[in-house]
C-alpha cells in the first residue's frame, strides 16, 4: 500500500470515526462540535490527497476556522454543561431506532449507486484545483450562480441583522 | 528527496523553534528592561557568570518542567490536557511553507530551501492560522472557571473577526505579484524599480537621467504600504499579545483562558506565542520584507560577483548562506519590532478592538484592493 493509499484510509477513517462521534455526543456540546472540526480536518486532508489544494484550503479556512469556531462561541456563550439536557425521553428513542434504520437504507443505496455515478476516470487537466483555474473558472463559466449566491447570502445577512436588532431594540 | 526535507525540518526546529523561541523570551525582557528603564534579567546564573540573563531561558524550562501539574476539580480532563497541544501544533507547523532561502541550481540538480513548496502557500498559512484559535478556546472551556470561559468568547470574537480582515489586507499583495506561492514572491521580490517610473505614465517621456537612478527594492512594504499595516495589526491581534491581548487581560479576567494551567502545559501557551511571533515575523518577512534577497543585489549579481573567483558551486553556496543570513536577520528585525509594539502600546478595550477591525481596516483593505486593481489596470500589468 503506497503513502497516499494509506494516508487516504487513515483519513477516511478518522473522517467517519468523529463524524459518528459528533452524533454520539449529544450531551457533550462542545465535544460534539470539536469532533465536527476533527471531521473537517480529515476531509481536508481527502481533498488535498484529490489533488483539489483550493477546496482543502477553504475547507479549513471556512468551515473548521470560522463556521465551527463561530459554533463553539454560541455553546460558550450559552455555557451549555451536559445536565443541561434532561434524559432521553421514550420518544425520543424510537425517533433513534428510526433514524438509524434510515440512514442505513441511504447508506446501501448510495453504496449501490456510486459505482455508476463516478464518470470515467481520466487524467486530470493542468491546474486541476488550483486557485488559479478555479478563480477564472468561478468568474467566467459559473458567474452567475455565484453572483446569485452572493446575493442571496447579503439577503440573509440583511435579515439577520434587522431581525436581531428587533429584539435589542 | 526525503533526506532534504528532513535536512529542512530539522533546519526550522533547531534555529526557528530550538534557537530563536527561548532567545525570544530573553529579548523581549531585556528590551523591556530597557524601556522601562530597568536592568533586567540578570539574576540567574551558573557559578556566577550571568551572561547578560541569556541563563534565563534555560531557569524557566527547569522550573515550568518541575512544576505540579494541575488539573482543577469539574474540569473535562482530557480536554484540558489537549489544549496546549493543540495551540502549540498550529504555529509549528506553519513554518512548512516560509522560504528562509531561494531556489538554488547546482548543475542539473535544484535546490529549494523550503520544506513544503506549494501553490497554496499563503492560503496554507491563512489555514494554520484559523486553527491557531482552538488552542485558547478549548483551553477556556475545559477549564470550569468563568474567567477562563470569558477568556476563551473573547478568544474566539477576536479570532474570528480579524480572520476575514487579515485575508483581505493581503489580497493587494497576491495581486501585484500574481501568486499565492510564498517562493515565488520572495524571487518576484529579489529586483528593484524605479520609484519615478510613473512619471512615464503621466505623460513625461523625457526623464532627467538622475530621477531614473533613483530605486527602491521591489518589496511588498513598498508596493503596498497600506496592505502592511493593516496585516501587521490583524496578525498581531490574532496572536493576542499585547495591545490586543483581551483574551489573557490580567487586569479584568486574572489571564484568561489559561488561567488554571499551570507547570509546562501553562509554559506551552507561552510557547505558541513566542513561536507564532516568530512566524509573523518571517511571514511579514516573506511578503513585504523581500524574503531572503538582499537589496539591490540580486542573485544572479551576487553569484556573478564571487564567481570568477571561487568558481560557480561554491559561489551558489556562499550566495545561499548570505540569503539565509539576510533572513534571518530581517526576522530579528521584525521580531524586535514586534516587541517594540507590545512594551509600547497599552491595552485596548473591547469594543475598540472590535471597531478597528470592522470598521476601520476592513473598509479601507477593500478600498486598498479597489486602488490596486485600479493602478495594476492603468500600467497595464494585469
Amino acid at each position: 500500500m503506497g503513502v497516499e493509499a494509506f494516508l487516504f484510509y487513515a483519513l477516511a477513517l478518522l473522517s467517519l470515526f468523529s463524524a459518528v462521534a459528533m452524533v454520539g455526543f449529544v450531551r457533550n456540546t462542545m465535544a460534539g462540535a470539536l469532533s465536527l472540526v476533527v471531521t473537517m480536518i480529515s476531509l481536508a486532508g481527502i481533498y488535498v490527497l484529490l489533488g483539489a489544494h483550493l477546496v482543502a484550503a477553504i475547507q479549513i479556512i471556512v468551515y473548521a476556522g470560522a463556521i465551527l469556531v463561530l459554533f463553539l462561541f454560541v455553546i460558550m456563550l450559552l455555557d451549555l454543561r451536559t445536565d443541561d439536557f434532561g434524559s432521553m425521553r421514550p420518544g425520543r428513542r424510537l425517533l433513534k431506532v428510526v433514524g438509524v434504520v434510515v440512514s442505513t437504507a441511504l447508506c446501501a443505496v448510495i453504496v449501490q449507486l456510486l459505482p455508476d455515478a463516478l464518470p470515467e476516470a481520466g487524467p486530470l487537466p493542468d491546474g486541476f484545483g488550483g486557485f488559479r483555474d478555479v478563480g477564472i473558472r468561478l468568474f467566467t463559466e459559473y458567474v452567475v450562480p455565484v453572483e446569485t449566491a452572493g446575493l442571496l447570502l447579503l439577503a440573509a445577512i440583511v435579515g439577520a441583522v434587522i431581525l436581531a436588532k428587533r429584539r435589542i431594540d | 528527496m526525503l533526506l532534504a526535507v528532513v535536512l529542512k525540518t530539522l533546519f526550522i526546529v533547531l534555529v526557528a523553534i530550538g534557537a530563536l523561541a527561548p532567545v525570544i523570551t530573553w529579548i523581549e525582557r531585556k528590551q523591556s528592561a530597557v524601556m522601562q528603564d530597568r536592568i533586567g534579567a540578570n539574576r540567574a546564573d551558573i557559578a556566577g557568570i550571568t551572561a547578560l540573563g541569556l541563563l534565563h531561558p534555560l531557569a524557566d524550562v527547569i522550573k515550568l518542567l518541575s512544576k505540579e501539574d494541575v488539573v482543577p476539580t469539574g474540569a473535562n480532563r482530557f480536554m484540558h490536557l489537549m489544549a496546549p497541544m493543540i495551540a502549540v501544533v498550529p504555529a509549528i507547523i506553519a513554518f512548512a511553507v516560509i522560504p528562509y532561502g531561494g531556489v538554488y541550481q547546482f548543475g542539473a540538480t535544484t535546490v529549494s530551501l523550503v520544506p513544503a513548496d506549494i501553490d497554496w502557500g499563503l492560503l496554507y498559512l491563512f489555514a494554520t492560522g484559523s486553527l491557531a484559535a482552538y488552542g485558547g478556546v478549548i483551553a477556556g472551556w475545559s477549564s470550569n472557571n468563568n474567567w477562563s470561559l470569558l477568556g476563551g468568547v473573547r478568544n474566539t470574537a477576536q479570532m474570528i473577526s480579524y480572520e476575514v480582515t487579515m485575508g483581505l489586507s493581503v489580497v493587494g499583495i497576491f495581486m501585484v505579484f500574481g501568486t499565492l506561492k510564498l517562493t515565488d514572491m520572495a524571487i518576484a521580490q529579489d529586483t528593484t524599480f524605479r520609484v519615478f517610473g510613473f512619471l512615464q505614465l503621466i505623460g513625461f517621456d523625457e526623464m532627467p537621467a538622475t530621477l531614473d537612478w533613483v530605486r527602491l527594492p521591489y518589496w511588498g512594504i513598498f508596493l503596498q504600504p497600506l496592505g502592511f499595516i493593516f496585516f501587521l495589526t490583524c496578525i498581531m491581534a490574532e496572536n493576542k499579545r499585547p495591545p490586543f491581548d483581551m483574551p489573557e487581560g490580567e487586569s479584568e479576567l486574572i489571564a484568561g483562558y489559561f488561567l488554571e494551567y499551570s507547570g509546562m502545559r501553562f509554559g506551552l501557551f507561552y510557547m505558541a506565542e513566542f513561536i507564532e511571533v516568530v512566524v509573523i515575523a518571517g511571514l511579514l518577512t516573506a511578503l513585504f520584507l523581500g524574503g531572503w534577497s538582499v537589496p539591490y543585489l540580486s542573485q544572479e549579481m551576487i553569484i556573478a560577483a564571487i564567481e570568477p573567483v571561487l568558481g560557480v558551486g561554491l559561489a551558489t553556496v556562499l550566495c545561499m548562506g548570505l540569503h539565509v543570513t539576510t533572513f534571518l536577520l530581517k526576522v530579528l528585525v521584525m521580531i524586535w519590532f514586534q516587541m517594540l509594539i507590545r512594551w509600547s502600546l497599552p491595552r485596548f478595550r473591547y469594543d475598540q478592538v472590535m471597531d478597528l477591525c470592522w470598521k476601520i481596516i476592513l473598509p479601507l483593505s477593500l478600498a486598498n484592493i479597489f486602488a490596486t486593481a485600479l493602478v495594476m489596470l492603468a500600467i497595464g500589468a494585469a
